[in-house]
């Protein structure tokens, strides 16, 4: 039951990444992996956030596990800060995994203290 | 630009996504939950070794496969590997105190991907004869 939770989110936040990188790639070009840096942002101060918030753990597997766990990727931020090293742009790979570690985390911070503050 | 985007394409990810989700999902029963997820480590390297060999392939062997990309790609190995569980973790092992742990598991995830990405993209490469861009 708890597999077909993940499973159900994981459907829905998976196409919404690809939405969103298309679209984000549609405004600033495919030069910088804007729309990955996006998803995983927003994605881990949701996580962060309903993960504090939420008591019933089917609702934690559907949203987060499931729907924010693959609304994020890893892998794709992978390639895509090699692409640039194989391109010879060490400072945007820097400035890529930087970014989505640091704005993860701060993301993760602001949602665990929204989470607190609404729900104590 | 949202119109040009094919349903088939968008199913593909849906589809793939689910089964990367599920597989992780059974690897965190598989891995003791610990002070960190041991699983999100393992499903975010193994998903950067096979992200690595599977673009080359796409991109460098078997060019033109339309839905290859967007289900194995996008979906099941987006779906497999997470970011959201990853800060998750960093930030549950920082807020208990275990503030090494938190910034190990960080740069141990980030360098382990990213090595296991290079090695499936030159690995991949060797086994089809190709050499990389910057070899």
């Amino acid at each position: 039951m708890t597999l077909l939770l993940v499973a159900v989110g994981a459907a829905i936040g998976a196409p919404l990444r690809f939405l969103t990188d298309r679209v984000l790639a549609h405004y600033t070009g495919h030069d910088l992996p804007w729309g990955t840096f996006v998803v995983n942002v927003v994605g881990s101060g949701l996580a962060v956030f309903l993960a504090v918030a939420l008591t019933d753990s089917g609702l934690t597997a559907l949203l987060v596990i499931g729907f924010c766990g693959a609304l994020t990727t890893y892998s794709t931020l992978s390639y895509e800060t090699l692409v640039l090293v194989e391109a010879g742009r060490w400072h945007h790979a820097l400035a890529n995994v930087a970014a989505n570690l640091g704005g993860g985390l701060a993301a993760g911070m602001a949602g665990f203290v929204l989470a607190h503050l609404l729900f104590g | 630009m949202l119109r040009s985007t094919p349903a088939s394409a968008l199913a593909a990810v849906s589809a793939g996504g689910a089964v990367g989700a599920s597989a992780r999902y059974g690897l965190t029963a598989a891995f003791p939950h610990s002070t960190f997820d041991v699983a999100t480590l393992v499903a975010n390297v193994i998903g950067g070794f096979l992200i690595g060999s599977l673009m080359v392939l796409i991109t460098e062997v078997y060019p033109g496969s339309r839905l290859i990309r967007p289900f194995l790609g996008v979906g099941v190995l987006g779906g497999f590997t997470t970011f959201s569980a990853y800060i998750i973790d960093i930030g549950r092992a920082a807020s208990g105190g275990a503030t090494f742990i938190a910034v190990a598991f960080a740069f141990t995830t980030l360098a382990a991907a990213l090595l296991a990405a290079a090695a499936g993209m030159y690995t991949t490469r060797r086994f089809h004869g190709r050499r990389g861009a910057t070899e």
